[in-house]
C-alpha cells in the first residue's frame, strides 16, 4: 500500500531523510519511534504530501506521489491524519468539524453526512458532545473527535503524528484505547509514538529511525527483547527506564 | 529506621471533605471608605495629587461650560437675543434656523422628507443588523435581502428614478450634486465598507500568497497607497480621473470620489485582514489540507472566519476611520456634514458668528455614531468570548 | 492530454496565473496611459516637470527657514511648503507623543478620576473627525481671541490675538553689516505699532489650530496604544518590582514601560506617520503646506498628473523616512543586549580585569 524507495529530503542543507526504504502491506500497524530530530514525523508527513522530498519514489496506493495535484489529491481522500496539537477548527463545533470536509470534498448531502459523522462520533465515544465547540472539551476528547474527524472521509490509510505527546497522562489511555480499536478493525495505521505499552500491544511491525535514516526494522516481541543495533538498544534501555 | 517509623506516627489524614460555604460579608461605611482612601493617597502620593487637581479642574470646567451652554444660552431663533449673548451664552437658535440645510445639504427644501425617511431607513436597518440572532446561516439572508431592499429605496428617495430608470412614482429628480448632509455621509461610509471590505481580503489573501508576482503587486498596492494622505486620493479622484477616461469624460464626481475613498480603505482593511491571518496557526491550514480541501475552500471554510474572528476589533476601528474619513470630501466639494455646515454659514453674515455652535452639533451626531460602532464591537468582542471558540 | 497534465503542476498553474494577471494590468495601464495621452493632447495642455522652474507667481503665507516671495520658482515653493510641513509634523509628533505618554499612563492609574477622565478625553477625541475638530479650534482662535490692536499679553514678550501668536526669538545680528565680527545673539521682541504686531517669531493662527488639533487627536490614539502596552506586561512584573521596594515612578520606569515599549513601537510608527499624513488637511484652513501648495500649482498651471505626482512622492519618502527612523530604535535595544553580553564575556574571560586572557 506504501511503498518509500530511496527516500532522500533535505531542509535546505540539512539531510532530514537518507535513503528511506519502507513498505507497508495492507492492514499492517507499524510504529515508528525514535530519539527527536530522527525524522519520523518528517517521514509519515510525506505519505499524505506535507511535505516533499527529493528524490526517491513514494507509492500510496499505488498513485505515485509527485508534484502533480491531482496525484496529491487523489493520495489525501485515502490517507487521513492525526496531529499531536489536534488542530480542531475552533470556530466550528464538533459535528461541523466532522462534516465539512465530507460536504465540500466528497460532496455529500449534510444528511448524509451528519449520519456519517454521528456514527463515527459513536464509534470514538463521543457522541454526547456533538454540538459543543473543541474549547469546551478536554484534551482527550479533542484528540478523539479529531481522530473521528478523519474516519469520516473513510481512509484507507491512517497515520498518527504523537497523538498522545500533547495529553495529560490521565487522558492518554481514552485515546489509546480509540487507536486500539481501530487497529483491531484492520485498518492500516502508521503510528509515531512513544507509548511503549500501547506499540506492544497493537504493532505488526516497529520502525526504528536515527538521523534520517531507518536504524531497525522488527517484530514487536523481536524488537523490545532481541533489539540488534548498540542505538536501538540504547533508546530502548532509555524508555524502558520510566 | 527510626525516622521512618517516626514520620509515620505523625501523618495526618482527613477523614471526610468540608463542605464549601459562602464568604462572610463586606461592611461599607464611610469609616472604611475615608480609611481606604487615606491609604490610597499615602501609597501613591503624586497620583493623589493629580486627582485632586482634576477634580478642581472638571467641577470649574463642567460649571463654565454649563453656563455658557445651558444656563446664559439662547435656544429659540432670534438673532438679536443671539447677538446680545455672544461671549457669555451659546447660540443654539442657530441651529434651531439652520438645521435643514446642515443636515439635508441643498436638498431642495419641499422634498426633505426623502433624505430624511433615507437616514431613518439606514438607521433601521444598521439596527437590524446588529441584532446576533440575525447572522444565523438561517437568517442570514432575510439580512442580506434587507440591505439591498434599503439600498434600492434609498436610490430611488434620494434620486428619484432607479440609476436613470423612471419608475413613474412621481418624485421630482435630484441630480447627485444636490445631494448632501448626514444622507450623504452615510452613504459614502456604507458603500465604501461594503466594498473595501472584500476588496481588502483579496489584496490580504495575495500578500500572504506563495506567488512572488502576486505578493509584490500587493504590497506595492497597499505600501503606495498607505503612504499618501486620502487628500492627494481625493485629489486624484476629482483632477486626474477625467484625464484617465477616453473622451474626458467623466462619471459624477460622487461615484469618483466613492470609487478613491474605497480603493483607499482597501489598503488599510487589508493590513487588519493580513494580521488576522497571520495569527491563525499553521496547524489549521495543514488540518484542512489532509482533509482534501483546497486553497479557496480551505480559506472560506477554516482561515477567514478565524482570521476575521481575531481581528474583529481592529476591524471596527477600520470602518470607525472610514466613517470619519468621509468628512474629507468636503474639500472635492462635496458638501457631505461637515461641509453642509460651512455652506449653511459662509454665505449667512447674520448667522455665520455662530458657527462653533454648529460643529458642536454636527460633532455631537459624529460621536454618537462612532462611539455606538466601537460599543458595539466592544460588546461582539465579550459575546464571542462566552461562547468558547478559541482554542489552541 | 499533455496540456491538461501542465494545468494540474502546481507550479506551471501558478506561473500561468502571475503571467495573466501580469498582462491584464498590463493592458489596463496602458489604455490608462494612451487615454491620458490622447487627452492631454486635445486639451493642449503641456506635460513635463519643467514648470518647475518657472515663476511661481503666488505668495505663501508663511515660511519657515526659507524666504519665498512671487519671484521665485515653483519648485521653490514646493520646498517652502514641505518645510512647512515639517514644521508642524515635528512639533506635533514630539509633543503629541508626551501628551499621549501622559494620558495612556491616566488610563491605568488606580485612581478613578483620573482613569475617567483620560477615558473622556479619549473617547470624545477619536470619534470626531480631525477635520472637524481643526475647524473647530480655528474657529475658535479666530472668533473668540482679540485683535491686534489689544492683544493678550506677558510681560510684553508674548502677544497673543487673531493674528498668531508673537513670540521672542534669539537671533544672530551684527551692529555694523561690515564687520562680519561684530555679531551678537540678541533677542528680537515682538513691536507693537499702529499697523498690528510684527515680530520675527510669529505663529499664525492657522499654524496654532493645526498643530493643537493634531497633537489632540494623534494624543488619544498613542494614549490607546501605550495603554494596551502596559495592559501586556504582566501583573506579576509589578508586583515583584513592588516587592523589592520601588516605588511607582520607578516601577514606570524601570520595569512596566521597557517592556511595554516592544509592544508599542509598531503601532506608534503607524500614528506617526498618519500625523504626518494629516496634516494635509492644512489646506482646509489655509495653512500652506505642501498639499495646499500643491493645489495652487495645479490651479495655475493644469499640470494636474505632474503636481500630484510630485506630492505623493514628497509623502512616500517622509514615510519611508519615519519608519526607517523608527526600525533604528529596535536595533538600539538590542545593542544594549549585545554590549551586556559582551561586557559579561569579558568579565568571564578576566575576572581580575588585567587585560591577560584567562588560560
Amino acid at each position: 500500500m506504501i511503498e518509500f524507495k530511496l527516500i532522500n529530503k533535505w531542509y535546505g542543507n540539512y539531510h532530514a531523510l537518507r535513503d528511506i526504504n519502507l513498505e507497508v502491506k495492507e492492514g499492517e500497524r507499524v510504529i515508528v519511534c525514535g530519539p527527536s530530530g530522527s525524522g519520523k514525523s518528517t517521514l509519515i508527513r510525506c505519505i499524505n504530501a506535507l511535505e516533499d522530498f527529493q528524490s526517491g519514489t513514494l507509492r500510496v496506493n499505488s498513485v505515485s506521489l509527485n508534484e502533480d495535484l491531482r496525484s496529491v489529491q487523489l493520495v489525501r481522500q485515502s490517507v487521513g491524519m492525526v496531529f499531536q496539537q489536534f488542530n480542531l477548527f475552533p470556530h466550528l463545533t464538533v459535528l461541523q468539524n466532522l462534516t465539512l470536509a465530507p460536504i465540500q470534498v466528497k460532496k455529500m448531502s449534510p444528511e448524509n453526512a451528519l449520519f456519517l459523522a454521528m456514527a463515527q462520533l459513536t464509534r470514538v465515544r463521543i457522541e454526547e458532545h456533538a454540538h459543543k465547540f473543541p474549547a469546551q472539551l478536554s484534551g482527550g476528547q479533542q484528540q478523539r473527535v479529531a481522530i473521528a474527524r478523519t474516519l469520516c472521509m473513510e481512509p484507507k490509510i491512517l497515520l498518527f503524528d504523537e497523538p498522545t505527546s500533547a495529553l495529560d497522562p490521565e487522558m492518554i489511555q481514552e485515546v489509546l484505547d480509540v487507536m486500539i480499536e481501530l487497529a483491531t478493525q484492520g485498518i492500516t495505521m502508521i503510528c509515531v509514538t512513544h507509548e511503549m505499552g500501547f506499540a506492544k500491544r497493537v504493532a505488526s511491525r516497529i520502525v526504528f529511525m536515527d538521523q534520517g535514516q531507518i536504524m531497525e526494522e522488527a517484530q514487536p516481541e523481536d524488537f523490545f527483547n532481541h533489539p540488534k543495533h548498540p542505538r536501538t538498544q540504547a533508546f530502548l534501555a532509555k524508555l524502558l527506564d520510566h | 529506621m527510626h525516622d521512618h517509623l517516626h514520620r509515620a506516627k505523625s501523618t495526618k489524614v482527613s477523614t471526610h471533605y468540608l463542605k464549601s460555604q459562602n464568604p462572610p460579608k463586606k461592611i461599607r461605611s464611610w469609616s472604611t471608605l475615608i480609611h481606604l482612601t487615606r491609604l490610597e493617597f499615602k501609597q501613591h502620593p503624586v497620583q493623589g495629587a493629580l486627582s485632586m487637581i482634576l477634580l478642581v479642574l472638571v467641577i470649574l470646567s463642567g460649571l463654565a461650560f454649563l453656563n455658557w451652554g445651558v444656563f446664559n444660552a439662547v435656544f429659540i431663533s432670534d438673532e438679536a437675543a443671539c447677538q446680545l449673548a455672544r461671549s457669555t451664552g451659546a447660540c443654539w437658535g442657530m441651529i434651531a434656523e439652520k438645521y435643514r440645510l446642515i443636515l439635508w445639504g441643498r436638498f431642495p427644501f419641499e422634498e426633505q422628507w426623502r433624505p430624511l425617511t433615507s437616514v431613518v431607513l439606514i438607521l433601521l436597518t444598521l439596527s437590524l443588523s446588529c441584532v446576533g440572532t440575525l447572522w444565523r446561516p438561517a437568517y442570514r439572508q432575510w439580512l442580506y435581502l434587507s440591505w439591498v431592499w434599503c439600498a434600492a429605496i434609498f436610490e430611488i428617495l434620494m434620486s428619484g428614478t432607479f440609476f436613470g430608470i423612471d419608475i413613474g412614482l412621481g418624485l421630482a429628480k435630484v441630480e447627485t450634486d444636490l445631494w448632501g448632509g448626514l444622507p450623504l455621509t452615510l452613504l459614502l461610509s456604507i458603500v465604501s465598507i461594503a466594498l473595501a471590505t472584500p476588496l481588502g481580503i483579496l489584496l490580504a489573501l495575495a500578500r500572504t500568497s506563495d506567488m512572488p508576482m502576486i505578493k509584490t503587486l500587493a504590497v506595492t498596492y497597499i505600501e503606495l497607497v498607505r503612504g499618501v494622505p486620502l487628500i492627494s486620493v481625493l485629489f486624484m479622484a476629482s483632477f486626474m480621473f477625467p484625464l484617465l477616461m477616453p473622451g474626458l469624460q467623466s462619471p459624477d464626481v460622487l461615484l469618483r470620489v466613492l470609487a478613491g475613498i474605497t480603493l483607499f480603505s482597501a489598503a488599510y482593511t487589508a493590513e487588519v485582514v493580513r494580521a488576522g491571518l497571520l495569527s491563525v496557526g499553521a496547524g489549521q491550514l495543514e488540518a484542512a489540507q489532509s482533509l482534501g480541501l483546497g486553497y479557496w475552500k480551505t480559506q472560506r471554510f477554516v482561515v477567514l472566519p478565524q482570521a476575521l474572528a481575531h481581528v474583529l476589533p481592529g476591524l471596527v476601528n477600520n470602518f470607525i476611520s472610514i466613517f470619519k474619513d468621509t468628512s474629507l470630501v468636503t474639500i472635492v466639494s462635496l458638501y457631505e456634514l461637515t461641509g453642509a455646515l460651512g455652506l449653511a454659514l459662509n454665505g449667512d453674515a447674520i448667522w455665520r458668528p455662530f458657527k462653533l455652535e454648529g460643529y458642536l452639533f454636527i460633532g455631537l451626531i459624529y460621536f454618537c455614531f462612532c462611539f455606538a460602532l466601537s460599543h458595539l464591537s466592544q460588546n461582539f468582542n465579550k459575546a464571542s468570548q462566552t461562547t468558547p471558540k478559541m482554542s489552541a | 492530454m499533455k496540456i491538461l497534465e501542465l494545468w494540474h503542476h502546481k507550479r506551471t498553474r501558478q506561473r500561468l496565473f502571475q503571467c495573466a494577471v501580469v498582462l491584464i494590468l498590463l493592458v489596463v495601464v496602458g489604455s490608462l496611459s494612451y487615454n491620458t495621452w490622447t487627452n492631454l493632447k486635445s486639451r493642449g495642455i503641456q506635460s513635463g516637470f519643467d514648470f518647475l522652474m518657472e515663476n511661481s507667481g503666488f505668495d505663501i503665507g508663511e515660511h519657515f527657514l526659507i524666504s519665498f516671495d512671487s519671484s521665485d520658482h515653483y519648485w521653490w515653493a514646493f520646498l517652502a511648503g514641505l518645510l512647512n510641513t515639517l514644521k508642524v509634523s515635528m512639533v506635533g509628533l514630539i509633543c503629541s507623543s508626551l501628551l499621549g505618554l501622559m494620558i495612556g499612563m491616566g488610563r491605568t492609574s488606580h485612581q478613578t478620576l483620573i482613569r475617567w477622565c483620560s477615558r473622556a478625553y479619549v473617547e470624545c477625541l477619536r470619534n470626531v473627525p480631525l477635520l472637524l475638530q481643526l475647524l473647530m479650534w480655528y474657529v475658535l482662535l479666530i472668533e473668540y481671541l482679540p485683535s491686534s490692536e489689544t492683544p493678550y499679553s506677558w510681560f510684553n514678550a508674548i502677544l497673543l490675538s487673531q493674528e498668531g501668536l508673537a513670540l521672542p526669538q534669539l537671533m544672530w545680528s551684527s551692529n555694523s553689516s561690515n564687520d562680519f565680527l561684530d555679531t551678537q545673539l540678541l533677542w528680537s521682541w515682538p513691536i507693537r505699532d499702529i499697523y498690528g504686531i510684527h515680530s520675527d517669531l510669529n505663529l499664525s493662527p492657522e499654524f496654532i489650530s493645526l498643530t493643537f488639533a493634531l497633537i489632540l487627536y494623534t494624543s488619544a490614539f498613542i494614549a490607546e496604544i501605550v495603554r494596551a502596552g502596559i495592559e501586556s506586561v504582566p501583573k506579576g512584573q509589578i508586583e515583584a518590582a513592588q516587592s523589592i521596594g520601588l516605588n511607582d515612578f520607578q516601577i514606570n520606569r524601570f520595569v512596566v514601560l521597557p517592556q511595554a515599549a516592544q509592544l508599542i513601537r509598531p503601532p506608534l510608527t503607524n500614528q506617526y506617520l498618519n500625523l504626518i499624513k494629516n496634516s494635509s488637511l492644512a489646506v482646509a484652513v489655509g495653512y500652506p503646506d505642501v498639499v495646499s501648495i500643491a493645489n495652487t500649482a495645479l490651479n495655475q498651471t493644469g499640470r494636474a498628473l505632474e503636481c500630484i505626482s510630485i506630492l505623493m512622492a514628497i509623502y512616500l519618502s517622509l514615510s519611508l523616512l519615519v519608519s526607517w527612523g523608527m526600525n533604528q530604535f529596535k536595533d538600539a535595544s538590542s545593542i544594549a543586549i549585545e554590549k551586556d553580553k559582551e561586557r559579561l564575556e569579558r568579565s568571564r574571560l578576566d575576572p581580575q580585569g588585567t587585560g591577560a586572557r584567562h588560560a
